[in-house]
């Protein structure tokens, strides 16, 4: 079975009278070590999708298997439990401790998986090094720059060695170097075998992936393999 | 994650919550301090009185009973104005009772006035002068510290002896030993012959150590010649202590003449009677007390909780950050919890050490200080408030949904 497998999944919401359909019936799989963006514009389902996939949210009907469990019939610590070992969320605003360095940001997915404090300092210690930051542990999130705060919440979303990589619009709120500092940062993670799935409604982001799903109006509009704009960059194609 | 883990991790966030809103939280803390310096000054007060009073009552004997005319509780103006009515007891009678009954180990007539009292230049301006016999030094908490009571044939011979209180001893006599000296009380001359243990004081009320004790007969002569006198019984033991009393009553009740099913015209009194009627005013003035204190706690209470509101409304992302990255609803519940637990157990430890100076004053006046179980007592109250008063912010952010915890702004 793939990594993720959504059959027919449904997600309305009722408002007030009204119910809306954000997303009708989809079918999606997506592979180990996949590099996957979904695109379409507000309103398509694509942050609903996400929020599903994320495991942030149940749906309202159809089934949802990741890496092998039902999520859709899980309850609240079921889903917490699920995302702290499978998912790593990298979010456009950062969505960092403010009053909490980096080191403790990335500790604390360890410190709700229950590792002892030495062994989660190393962990963390090791992937924010990783990240690039190994000499800014120790700065909070308002002393560091945006592509820092975004490397920080990689390294968290990177610390638990989770199934996948959710990324949410992770360049929207950073320059364009600095942004393409970040996809270069993910092509080397997915080169290293690990499964991105980048939600965007940017065309030059979303062609960073190795396949994109269109999304529109809840539906699956297009789904198609892409060739990679880092083969731009002369990262080298494998 | 395990209970200690999330108590640990929610005392180093409820921390930082705490130190980036300082004014805010020692505001919320205030009430907390107050409420429990309040309930803590109240208890020790409650205690110290209880104290006081159970150390005044022992002075009287559990197994000494007072006969007079009065009850000393009367349920009504009118029973009370009854009783004034009642024939004066007299002399005779207890000298009559005296003989016939046989259940007692010691009994003294018993009567008292209040009167000036002086040695050479020194003056009591009033001191109580009571009139007793020999037996008197048998009952209740009176014992000799120095020199002797005075005996059975001074007593009925009335010569102008006494013994003294401890309080007029040191009043009178600060240098001297007052044994063999002659003291001037109301218009006489009388030589003290022993000293008297102290007692301390009535409920605070006055002291039992201002005090001369003539012979009976010495004192009708001296000072009053038809006195309402209060018989003093110690009973033979305090088993039968209820057929004493019915031996009495019955011989009295002879004595004094009052025919069957008419009720009797005197009362027998007895330590009991103070401590139920204590322990149930006490008992309704203690409620009361730590009500009206405890309602301070509970105010201290709801701020403690609306504040927990509004720093669960405030912190509604980081609650959606916590949860997106594995936090279960336990562990945002018990962060929570251990914020409000906090402070609260902040406050109750503030409030103490800001009580503990005031009981030493108290204490000045009654037999209280801050004991062990009003600590820990204390300390309970303010942690249950925390956790009672911060159960419903805490429960609220705990079952937030992330998707709209975390798209707030």
């Amino acid at each position: 079975m793939a990594l993720l497998q959504l059959t027919k999944i449904s997600r309305r919401y009722v408002m007030g009278s009204e119910t809306i359909h954000a997303l009708r019936e989809i079918d999606v799989s997506i592979e180990r070590g996949e590099y996957v963006a979904i695109m379409g514009p507000s309103g398509s389902g694509k942050s609903t999708l996400m929020n599903l996939l994320g495991c942030l949210d149940t749906p309202s009907s159809g089934e949802f298997h990741l890496n092998g469990s039902d999520v859709s019939r899980m309850d609240d610590n079921q889903l917490a439990e699920l995302r702290n070992r499978e998912i790593g969320f990298v979010f456009q605003s950062f969505h960092l401790l403010p009053r909490s360095d980096a080191l403790h940001n990335v500790e604390l997915p360890l410190i709700y998986s229950g590792m002892p404090p030495a062994r989660r300092r190393q962990r963390a210690l090791e992937v924010l090094d990783h990240v690039g930051l190994g000499d800014r542990v120790h700065h909070k999130p308002n002393e560091m720059s945006g592509g820092q705060r975004q490397r920080v919440a990689i390294a968290r979303a990177l610390v638990n060695n989770p199934s996948i990589l959710l990324a949410d619009e992770p360049t929207g709120n950073l320059d364009s170097r600095t942004g393409d500092e970040i996809m270069v940062l993910f092509e080397e993670l997915w080169r290293k075998g690990n499964t991105i799935i980048l939600v965007t409604h940017e065309e030059v982001v979303a062609r960073h992936a190795r396949r994109i799903i269109r999304l529109h109006d809840g539906l699956i509009a297009s789904d198609e393999p892409s060739l990679g704009v880092s083969a731009l960059h002369a990262v080298g194609k494998s | 994650m395990t209970l200690w883990q999330e108590i640990k991790e929610g005392t180093v966030i409820s921390f930082a919550a705490l130190r980036a809103n300082k004014l805010r939280s020692g505001l919320t803390t205030l009430g907390i301090v107050i409420g429990i310096v309040t309930v803590t000054l109240m208890a020790t007060a409650i205690q110290g009185l209880n104290g006081a009073f159970r150390k005044s009552i022992s002075s009287m004997g559990s197994d000494t009973l007072f006969i007079k005319r009065f009850s000393w509780f009367n349920d009504s103006r009118e029973a009370w104005l009854k009783s004034y009515r009642r024939p004066l007891i007299t002399l005779d009678q207890i000298e009559a009772l005296s003989r016939q009954a046989t259940l007692i180990k010691a009994i003294t007539p018993f009567s008292g006035c209040r009167l000036p009292v002086t040695y050479k230049n020194r003056t009591s301006r009033s001191v109580s002068v009571l009139g007793c016999n020999e037996q008197f030094v048998n009952i209740g908490g009176n014992t000799i510290a120095e020199g002797r009571f005075f005996n059975a044939a001074e007593a009925n011979g009335g010569r102008p002896i006494c013994t003294i209180g401890s309080g007029v001893a040191t009043n009178l006599f600060p240098n001297i030993s007052p044994l063999g000296k002659k003291i001037r009380v109301g218009g006489t001359t009388v030589e003290i012959v022993g000293i008297m243990a102290q007692q301390g004081n009535f409920l605070g009320a006055f002291s039992l150590d201002n005090q001369v004790i003539v012979p009976m007969r010495y004192y009708t002569l001296a000072f009053q010649h038809d006195a309402d006198y209060e018989i003093q019984i110690r009973v033979a033991s305090m088993e039968h202590i209820e057929d004493s009393k019915e031996e009495i009553r019955g011989i009295l009740r002879k004595l004094r003449h009052v025919p069957p099913s008419v009720e009797d015209n005197f009362a027998i009194n007895q330590q009991e009677m103070f401590i139920a009627t204590f322990n149930r005013v006490g008992g309704i003035i203690a409620s009361a007390g730590l009500f009206i204190t405890g309602l301070s706690l509970f105010v201290g209470g709801i701020g403690i909780m609306n504040i927990m509101f509004v720093s669960v409304a405030e912190r509604t992302k980081e609650i959606g950050i916590r949860k997106a990255i594995g936090a279960k609803r336990r562990t945002i519940l018990m962060q929570f919890l251990t914020e409000a637990a906090g402070i609260c157990l902040f406050a109750g430890l503030l409030g103490l050490a800001i009580a503990f100076p005031v009981t030493l004053v108290i204490s000045q006046f009654l037999p209280a200080t801050l004991s062990l179980p009003i600590v820990g007592l204390a300390v309970g109250v303010s942690l249950l408030t925390g956790i009672v008063s911060g159960f419903l912010p805490a429960w609220r952010a705990a079952r937030m949904n992330p998707v709209d915890a975390l798209r707030n702004d």
